[in-house]
């Protein structure tokens, strides 16, 4: 707490009292944003709300688990994961039906990469060359399988995941974020961001700290 | 601060029993559980389990040299028992690993929180288990060098896998299996690898973290598409966890081997997997629970429930064995009746006995309350089911090939010293890999756990801070 209070009372004088997010950008020392912790889920979700309702865009909060009901306090829309995922199942499943067709009910020669390959029509027990009834095991397995593989690599994408480095790391509270607190970061290119009137919305919102985040 | 009950055992539905006991803030769960990786020496026990594992695991790696290099003739497959140890071995490990995904899907899907303490676990147990079973089929070919020709890869052959076969479904229903379980396992685990580099003391811990927790910082904005990709791997999973046993049981219920050809395979099938998996994760859990403090997560009530269900799925098996013979009898086929009255008084007799009584007979104690929450009497019970789902699967394998319809050709199958070895040693695997995981993955779901903590309910506390704010 004690930290918290130092803190919030430097802004008045800060040198970085500046009018314009522009000029952040171009001093020597680049501020990424304004990092404020917060201790309870009760709290940021309230806090949130109100940064939501400023107008900021550039902004996030981070939490140790997906805090119940913070997305929709932030305004976060729904993602498009789940219609990329079925676009991945329905290409497991076609791959699975061309899959067996082409290389049990075909003589076709396509080429297949590096080399011709050349599909070989099975004749078991006198069943049809296109026995659909036993391909469903294979063309469910391919769809479950490509779907699951989508849906985790579509995941990473839109995270922006794998990132190994980010200015919020370089904070010392900010390890805790993976144990017990809670944080909201606004950037500092966001437009309505002023240094002095960020961190006076953060501290009204019951930050325990608000401290500056350099990139 | 309220007091915190020690025992959430009760039956009172007026009152929600409390998931985790004596820890109410998030940073003493951090703690707790992170501190199984972070102690700088894991206890005595696991070093002595860590031994014997070991040691079996490199006789399995002996024997299975030994195998490649004078052929699968060092086991005791022979006419008319041409699928002896290895395929009995990997239907048992297939179905072990049952569990983990019904943990970790089906119950999230219906919204069971108490699986949050034992998820992570389970998920672990399932990967090893078909890791061990995905090996059986693979050493069971013969020539393994050419054991790419069970994908559908071009070859000097020109031939391609034969797709109507149940085996080569198998074959994408196991990968299929590995491939989601595995995933499902590491995105679970990012936000705690993420904790765990958080709280590294050495650079090498943090980096080595920190590389496969990919940076992950918690963002709202990731949290909110990661409960998506959650909720659709554990829709997909679903699924997949019916059809893999369903799969497996094709390889004998599409075949004709009287025994083997009949229409309840796959849902007796999925409910003995469940069935063993749960038995096996408790086999597990208890001693981690015991030696790494972990009882405030995996409370009585939590083995409680594990219990009861094992009880449930215990009697479906048993209704299953009933049920089967009962067709053979009401089918009216010689070779069908023949097989079942075989089984129970041939001369397999003792194995199928030994199934019954540890499948169906034993797991009844757990109609008791005191058995459902006695450690040793459920430790106990756990390891009999281990062995009679064994059992099982050398009943319907083996009973049914040695004696089908010539009897010229019936025999009596004996396993030799390499077979018996070998299983030994894939428990060997097995643990040798779950120990591993213990000393250096997050074994239970931490964000997961906090979640479900009351103090996680946004509208539960601190209501005067949010009036002030």
């Amino acid at each position: 707490m004690n930290d918290g209070a130092g803190t919030t009372a430097v802004p008045a004088q800060s040198p970085r009292t500046i009018p314009s997010p522009s000029s952040v950008d171009e001093s020597s020392e680049k501020l990424y944003g304004l990092l404020a912790e917060f201790e309870t889920p009760a709290a940021i979700v309230s806090a949130a709300k109100k940064v939501n309702e400023a107008g900021y865009k550039w902004w996030d909060c981070c939490a140790p688990f997906p805090v119940h009901g913070l997305d929709k306090a932030m305004g976060i829309r729904p993602t498009i994961l789940p219609w990329l995922v079925l676009g991945a199942g329905i290409t497991g499943g076609i791959i699975g039906t061309v899959l067996q067709w082409f290389t049990n009910a075909t003589n076709l020669e396509i080429w297949g990469g590096p080399i011709w390959v050349t599909g070989y029509a099975f004749l078991v027990s006198g069943k049809p060359f296109a026995s659909v009834p036993t391909w469903i095991p294979v063309i469910f397995e391919l769809t479950v399988l490509l779907s699951a593989i989508g849906a985790v690599v579509f995941l990473l994408l839109l995270n922006k995941l794998p990132q190994l480095y980010h200015p919020c790391f370089k904070n010392e509270r900010f390890a805790r974020v993976t144990d017990d607190r809670f944080f909201i970061i606004i950037e500092a290119k966001d437009p309505l961001f002023y240094r002095a009137k960020t961190q006076q919305l953060l501290t009204s919102l019951g930050a325990t700290a608000v401290e500056e985040v350099q990139a | 601060m309220t007091t915190l009950p020690l025992d959430n055992t009760f039956d009172d539905p007026t009152r929600r029993a409390p998931l985790v006991l004596n820890h109410d803030d998030f940073g003493s769960v951090t703690n707790t559980i992170c501190g199984v990786n972070e102690r700088p020496k894991p206890p005595r026990a696991w070093y002595i389990a860590f031994a014997i594992s070991s040691t079996f695991l490199m006789v399995l790696g002996v024997l299975i040299g030994y195998l490649f290099w004078t052929g699968v003739g060092v086991w005791g497959n022979q006419n008319p028992a041409m699928w002896g140890f290895p395929i009995v071995n990997f239907v048992f490990w297939v179905g072990i690993g049952h569990a983990g995904t019904l943990i970790s899907a089906i119950l999230y899907l219906f919204r069971q929180k108490w699986r949050t303490a034992i998820n992570r676990f389970a998920e672990a147990m399932t990967i090893f288990a078909v890791i061990c079973a995905g090996m059986f089929p693979g050493i069971h070919v013969g020539r393994v060098w050419v054991s790419y020709w069970l994908f559908p890869i071009p070859n000097q052959m020109e031939l391609w896998p034969q797709f109507r076969s149940p085996l080569l479904w198998d074959v994408f229903a196991v990968g299929t299996y590995f491939t989601v379980s595995l995933l499902f396992w590491y995105v679970g685990m990012i936000p705690d690898l993420a904790t765990l580099r958080d709280r590294a003391k050495t650079k090498l811990k943090a980096i080595s973290y920190g590389i496969f927790a990919l940076g992950w910082r918690g963002s709202i904005r990731h949290w909110h598409r990661y409960e998506r990709a959650y909720l659709l791997l554990a829709a997909l999973a679903t699924p997949l966890v019916l059809s893999v046993h369903s799969v497996v049981s094709f390889d004998f219920a599409v075949a004709q081997v009287p025994g083997w050809h009949t229409t309840i395979f796959p849902p007796y099938f999925v409910a003995g997997a469940i069935f063993s998996g749960f038995a096996m994760v408790m086999t597990l859990a208890i001693p981690a629970r015991q030696w790494w403090g972990l009882k405030d997560f995996i409370t009585l009530r939590h083995l409680e429930t594990m219990n009861k269900i094992i009880l449930v799925t215990g009697s479906m098996v048993g209704y299953a064995y009933v049920m089967e013979f009962f067709t053979a009898w009401y089918s009216g086929a010689m070779y069908e009746s023949f097989a079942f009255v075989n089984r129970m008084f041939g001369q397999y007799a003792w194995a199928y006995w030994i199934m019954v009584t540890c499948n169906v007979i034993v797991p009844q104690l757990f109609w008791f309350k005191k058995a459902r929450q006695s450690i040793p009497i459920m430790f106990g019970i756990c390891l009999l089911v281990n062995v009679g789902m064994w059992f099982e699967r050398f009943v319907i394998i083996v009973t049914s090939l040695s004696q089908d319809y010539l009897p010229a050709n019936w025999d009596y199958f004996h396993p030799t010293w390499v077979d018996l070895l070998m299983l030994a040693g894939s428990f060997g695997l097995f643990l040798t890999l779950f120990l591993l995981f213990i000393r250096y993955l997050p074994v239970i779901a931490i964000a997961e756990v906090k979640a479900i903590m009351p103090a996680a309910n946004p509208h539960a506390h601190d209501h005067d801070k949010e009036a002030s704010a």
